[in-house]
C-alpha cells in the first residue's frame, strides 16, 4: 500500500569557490527522482542580490521554498534599509529560516556565494537544518563526497585554529577557478549517477556577474 | 484553502492522541502525456480510473479546461483532482471578479497549484495527484506557450513534453528522441498516440478509450474519446511454447 | 546414540541462513552492499537470427563502479545471455550453465540448443527461490532456429519476439513496441537493438555508458563490443594536476628483507 513521504531527493551538486575578488558559484542543472530524469534544463541557483548567490540541492520543493522565502526576505530588507542585504547577512538569514523548521526541515543542500562588505569573495556552506561556517570553498550535494577530496587537494585552505587568522579565500585566479569547477562537474559526473546534463556557472565579482553554461554527460 | 476543507482527508482515524490525516488513493486514474506544438499544447490521456487494481470506472474526464488560456491533467486520486477543480473554479471567479480586464494565464494557474499542493504536504494531508498545466497566452513577447507540472508533494518544473505516472517512464524516452517545437497539430497527435499506444501495451491500468485536447490563442479544445488499434499478430505471441519445446 | 534428527535431510530446500540473515538484520546487522548493474538489456529476434544489446554500465548505489563493463556472456557459441541483476549471481549462474553445455557438447558432438540453456537457468534460479538475483536475456541460434527468452530471478521464463530487462527495460520497451516489427533486416535489427539501448542509456539513471552488441545468425556469432560511444568526456582541464612530494612526514625507516638470505653449507651449490 502506497504510504506518504513528504520528502524525495532529487539529486544534484552545488560548488562554490571564493577568490580574492571573485566568487564562483555552480550547479548541474539535471533534476532527477529515482532512476528517472524529470528535466535536464532546470536551475539550482538563485540570485538573491546584487553580491550573494545560493546554490542548493536535495527536495525541489522545499529548495524553490526555501529560495522564494529569502527573496522575500530580501526585498523586505531592501525597503526597509534602502539597500541590497550583504552575503554574511543573507548567511545569518539563510542559517536562521533553516532552523526555524527544525522538526519538519528544508531537505536542501545549501552553498551561499558572493563577496562580503570588504570585496573579497565568501563561501557559506550549510546542512539542512541552519548550521553554517565560512569557508574558502565547498561542494553540497549528491556529487560532495566526490569533488570534496579534489577541491581539498588543489585549495587547501589555511586551518582555522591558526592564529592570527588567515584569509579563507583560495590562491587560484578566477579563470583558473572556473576551469577547476567545470573539471571537478565533468569527473563527478562521470561516477554520480544524479549529477549531469549541463552545468550552471555564475561569477560574481567587483564589476558584477555573469552566467555561463556548459554541457555534462546526458547518460 | 482554509482549515474547513478537512474533507479531503479520506482516512480520519483518530489513532489515541491526535488525529492520522496521513491518505491513500482510492480511485486513481493512470498517464497524462503532453507537449508544447507550433501553435500551443496537446494534451492526452486515457479515460479510465482504478479502484486499487480493479478498472473501476471507463468514462472519466482527466483533462479539463482552467480559465481562458489553459488546460490542466490529472494523475492519481481522482477526487481529489474533483476538489482541485472547485478550488480552481473559485480562483477564477475571483479574478473574474475584479473586472479589470486581466485574466489569470497557464503560468500563474500552475505556480498557483505549486502552493496548493506543498502546502498540502506541509500539512501532511496531500492531494495525491500528479498535475499537469499547459496553455497559451499573449505576454509582453508575443504568444507564450506554457507547459509545466506538479506532484503531490510539489515538486514542480517547465518542460516541453511532460509525462506523469508510467507515462514518464514509458513515453518521455519516445518524447526526448521525436518531439520538436515545430510540430503541426497533426504530427503532434501522432506522436502522442505514439505514446499512448505503448502505454496500453505495457501499463496495466491504461484503457483502449482516449482523449485529446488542445489549447491555442483560439482558447481550449477537448476532443471526444476515441479507441486506437492495436496488433497482436506477430507469430511468437501465436504459440509461444513452439520456441520452447522441452523447457517447461 | 545419533538419533534420526542429527542427520542432514535428504533433498529440500535449507533457508536456514535465510532466516538467520533476516533475524541479524532485524537486529541491525548491514549487509555488505552488492554490484549492482542497474542495466538495460535486450535482444530481438529478426529475419535470420537473433541481435542482443546491453549498456556498459555497472553501478553500486548512486555511485558508478564501473563505467564499461560487458554485460553480454557467452553461453555457447551459438548461444550468448544479458544479464541484469547482481553482478556476481548473473556471472556465477551463466558461466555454470556455460560449463554444463561444453560438457554436454563433448559427450553428445552436437551443438547445444537454446532450450537446453533456457532449462538448466531456470531450475538452478527456481531453486534458490528468487535468492540468486539474475534477470537474463537469453538468444540464440540452434537447429530448430533463432530463439529469445527471458528469465527472472525466480526462474519464470518467457518466449518473445523482443524483451527487454533491468532498471531500463521501460525506456527500452517503448523503443521496441513503438518500432519493433516481424522480418527485420540485420542492419534494422542492430539498429533498433541499438535504439533501445541509448533510450536505456539517457532515461535510464541506472544504465549509461556505450552500448554493445552480439548479432547471431545460423553458423555465425559476432560480439561487437562498444559498438557505440555516445558519452565522450565533455570537459577536460587544459592544465594537468601536480601533487607535491613529501606532504606527509616521514616519521622512521625500517626496511625488511621479503625474501630470507639462505646459504648452501653441505654439497655444492647448484649451477645457475
Amino acid at each position: 500500500m502506497a504510504r506518504f513521504d513528504p520528502y524525495e531527493n532529487n539529486g544534484g551538486t552545488c560548488v562554490a569557490i571564493a577568490g580574492a575578488g571573485y566568487c564562483v558559484v555552480a550547479a548541474d542543472m539535471r533534476l532527477s527522482v529515482g532512476y528517472s530524469i524529470l528535466t535536464r534544463d532546470h536551475s539550482k541557483i538563485a540570485h538573491l542580490a546584487d553580491k550573494c548567490v545560493l546554490a542548493s540541492s536535495g527536495f525541489q520543493g522545499d529548495v524553490k521554498a526555501l529560495q522564494k522565502n529569502l527573496a522575500a526576505k530580501e526585498l523586505v530588507y531592501e525597503h526597509n534599509h534602502n539597500k541590497k542585504m550583504s552575503c554574511p547577512a543573507m548567511a545569518q538569514l539563510l542559517s536562521n529560516t533553516l532552523y526555524y523548521k527544525r522538526f519538519f526541515p528544508y531537505y536542501a543542500f545549501n552553498v551561499l556565494g558572493g563577496l562580503d562588505s570588504e570585496g573579497k569573495g565568501c563561501v557559506f556552506t550549510y546542512d539542512a537544518v541552519g548550521s553554517y561556517e565560512r569557508t574558502g570553498y565547498s561542494a553540497q550535494g549528491t556529487g560532495a563526497t566526490l569533488m570534496m577530496p579534489v577541491l581539498d587537494n588543489q585549495l587547501k585552505s589555511p586551518s582555522p585554529l591558526l592564529l592570527p587568522a588567515r584569509d579563507a579565500v583560495t590562491p587560484l585566479s578566477e579563470a583558473e577557478a572556473v576551469d577547476l569547477v567545470k573539471d571537478v562537474f565533468a569527473s563527478a559526473t562521470e561516477r554520480d549517477i544524479y549529477t549531469g546534463d549541463k552545468l550552471e556557472i555564475v561569477i560574481i565579482n567587483s564589476s558584477g556577474s555573469r552566467r555561463e553554461c556548459i554541457e555534462l554527460r546526458k547518460d | 484553502m482554509d482549515g474547513s476543507h478537512a474533507s479531503g482527508s479520506k482516512v480520519a482515524a483518530a489513532d489515541g492522541p491526535g488525529t492520522q490525516r496521513t491518505q491513500y488513493p482510492y480511485v486513481t486514474g493512470t498517464s497524462i502525456i503532453a507537449l508544447k506544438y507550433k501553435d500551443g499544447v496537446i494534451m492526452a490521456s486515457d479515460t479510465g480510473a482504478s479502484y486499487g487494481s480493479t478498472l473501476r470506472y471507463k468514462s472519466v474526464e482527466r483533462i479539463k479546461a482552467v480559465g481562458k488560456h489553459s488546460l490542466i491533467g490529472a494523475s492519481g486520486e481522482y477526487s481529489d483532482f474533483q476538489e482541485i477543480l472547485r478550488y480552481l473554479d473559485e480562483l477564477t471567479l475571483s479574478d473574474h471578479m475584479w473586472d479589470d480586464g486581466n485574466s489569470l494565464g497557464p503560468k500563474e494557474i500552475h505556480s498557483y497549484l505549486t502552493r496548493v499542493m506543498y502546502n498540502r504536504r506541509n500539512k501532511f494531508d496531500p492531494l495525491w495527484n500528479s498535475l499537469v498545466l499547459g496553455g497559451v497566452k499573449k505576454g509582453p513577447k508575443g504568444e507564450e506557450k506554457y507547459l509545466g507540472m506538479v506532484n503531490m508533494i510539489g515538486t514542480h518544473f517547465e518542460e516541453n513534453h511532460i509525462a506523469t505516472g508510467f507515462g514518464n517512464h514509458l513515453a518521455i524516452p519516445i518524447l526526448r528522441a521525436e518531439w520538436r517545437e515545430d510540430m503541426t497539430f497533426e504530427e503532434a497527435v501522432k506522436l502522442v498516440e505514439k505514446c499512448l499506444l505503448v502505454l496500453l501495451y505495457r501499463d496495466r491500468s491504461s484503457i483502449n478509450k482516449f482523449q485529446i485536447a488542445k489549447i491555442t490563442t483560439e482558447g481550449a479544445t477537448i476532443y471526444p474519446p476515441y479507441s486506437l488499434k492495436t496488433y497482436w499478430g506477430f507469430s511468437a505471441f501465436e504459440n509461444p511454447s513452439q520456441g520452447a519445446v522441452g523447457s517447461w | 546414540m545419533t538419533g534420526a534428527m542429527d542427520l542432514p535431510p535428504k533433498g529440500g530446500f535449507s533457508y536456514d541462513y535465510c532466516r538467520r540473515n533476516a533475524m541479524l538484520a532485524d537486529k541491525g546487522l548491514k549487509m555488505p552492499g552488492f554490484l549492482k548493474t542497474g542495466t538495460t538489456i535486450v535482444g530481438l529476434v529478426f529475419q535470420d537470427g537473433v541481435v542482443l544489446g546491453a549498456d556498459t554500465r555497472a553501478t553500486e548505489g548512486p555511485i558508478v563502479a564501473d563505467k564499461n563493463c560487458e554485460k553480454i556472456h557467452f553461453m555457447a557459441p551459438n548461444i550468448y545471455c544479458c544479464g541484469a541483476g547482481t553482478a556476481a549471481d548473473t556471472e556465477a549462474v551463466t558461466d555454470m550453465v556455460s560449463s554444463q553445455l561444453q560438457l554436454h557438447r563433448y559427450a553428445t558432438g552436437r551443438e547445444s540448443r537454446v532450450v537446453t540453456a533456457l532449462t538448466l537457468l531456470k531450475s538452478h534460479l527456481f531453486s534458490y527461490q528468487g535468492h540468486v538475483s539474475a534477470a537474463l536475456v537469453l538468444g540464440g541460434v540452434d537447429v530448430t532456429g533463432p530463439h529469445l527468452h527471458t528469465v527472472y530471478p525466480h526462474g519464470s521464463t518467457d518466449t518473445l519476439p523482443f524483451a527487454t530487462m533491468g532498471s531500463g527495460s521501460l525506456a527500452a520497451m517503448s523503443v521496441f513496441e513503438s518500432q519493433y516489427k516481424e522480418g527485420l533486416t540485420r542492419e534494422e535489427g542492430i539498429k533498433l537493438v541499438a535504439d533501445a539501448i541509448r533510450a536505456g542509456i539517457f532515461n535510464d539513471l541506472g544504465s549509461g555508458s556505450n552500448v554493445d552488441v552480439c548479432v547471431i545468425t545460423k553458423g555465425k556469432t559476432e560480439y561487437l563490443r562498444n559498438h557505440q560511444l555516445p558519452n565522450p568526456r565533455t570537459y577536460a582541464s587544459s592544465k594537468g594536476y601536480s601533487f607535491t612530494k613529501g606532504q606527509t612526514e616521514v616519521l622512521y625507516t625500517k626496511i625488511t628483507q621479503l625474501k630470507p638470505k639462505v646459504e648452501v653449507t653441505e654439497g655444492d651449490a647448484m649451477e645457475e
